[in-house]
């Protein structure tokens, strides 16, 4: 499939997420089966981006300062954004913290 | 969030599907980690099928917005009740959501969402460009790709509000490492289906 067109699937399908009950549905709550679900989709979902990313070097999981830099450095970030909720610190801790580990080893 | 719009433009200056579609993607879906996932998605080269439910699946938050905000937009005209959702956010919701509990006057509340909303759009355009301008000039030995794991990360700390939520990140993180090497890329959409049905089923465990 051409990219932009699966770019613009996603776009409309986000459009009728935020339309759903605006628009579509009416003034009504989330059905109570749904409320759970949805309640934990950004949790499982950040998750499943940044365990991945962090974790594995070729395909295993490498929990190495020497060739793994980015595990610690995210840990790091991690505590900055739980500490000082603070998303910039966060970013700043975890690259700063990638550049002297790579520096370093 | 003017971080988070940066590196998604930085992402976007280096994506497989062009500069310019992956800017695009700022106003077409206009969602800060479903765009990131995207086009990381793209680049790793995984299926359509697979990129389309994986973004839509992280947008999916969007329809507790669109349900809280719904009663206060049962009275607009429906040219409004068509529009204003386009610029639903995480930061649009979270601005107003507050306020409409206060403010009874439709009117109020509709140029007060457009108003802050509105901002926010503005806002990730220009943020997003600048990215995409950053990004070409900055060398790759920097590895500032590193920044969007940091920016999920980021983003995920927040939500690990109770014991479901830690569970819902947990199973989701883990089962995500184990099926990253799925066909199509389909390790992040397996890994976050996991999640939310270990979050689910631990909420009802808990209650």
């Amino acid at each position: 499939m051409n990219a932009f067109i699966v770019v613009l699937i996603i776009g409309i399908g986000t459009y009728l997420i935020r339309l759903s009950f605006i628009g579509i549905l009416g003034n009504r709550p989330v059905p109570s089966w749904a409320e759970a679900p949805l309640q934990h989709v950004a949790p499982a979902v950040l998750a499943a981006i940044a365990a991945p990313a962090v974790l594995l070097t070729d395909g295993s999981v490498d929990l190495s300062p020497v060739t793994n830099p980015q595990f610690f450095a995210a840990v790091l970030a991690g505590l900055v954004t739980w500490r000082l909720k603070n998303v910039v610190w966060a970013i700043v801790t975890g690259m700063v913290a990638l550049w002297v580990l790579q520096w370093l080893f | 969030m003017i971080p988070f719009g940066l590196i998604t433009g930085v992402t976007a200056a280096n994506s497989e599907i062009g500069t310019f579609l992956a800017w695009a993607t700022s106003w077409i879906i206009f969602a800060g980690a479903a765009q990131l996932a995207t086009l990381d998605l793209f680049n790793a080269g995984a299926a359509s099928v697979v990129i389309i439910a994986t973004a839509l699946t992280i947008n999916a938050r969007h329809f507790m917005y669109s349900a809280a905000l719904a009663p206060a937009f049962q009275e607009y005209p429906s040219r409004w009740r068509l529009a204003l959702p386009y610029l639903l956010t995480d930061q649009a919701y979270a601005i107003t959501i507050g306020p409409y509990e206060e403010h009874i006057d439709p009117v109020y509340r509709r140029y007060f969402f457009f108003g802050g909303a509105a901002s926010f759009w503005v806002m990730w355009q220009i943020t997003t460009a600048l990215g995409v301008m950053f990004g070409a000039i900055i060398p790759p030995e920097w590895g500032l790709t590193f920044a969007v794991p940091l920016v999920f990360i980021a983003l995920l700390i927040p939500t690990l509000k109770d014991r479901p939520a830690v569970l819902a990140a947990v199973v989701g993180g883990s089962v995500a490492v184990m099926a990253a090497s799925a066909p199509y890329q389909s390790g992040l959409i397996i890994g976050a289906v996991a999640g939310v049905v270990a979050g689910t089923a631990a909420a009802r465990w808990w209650k």
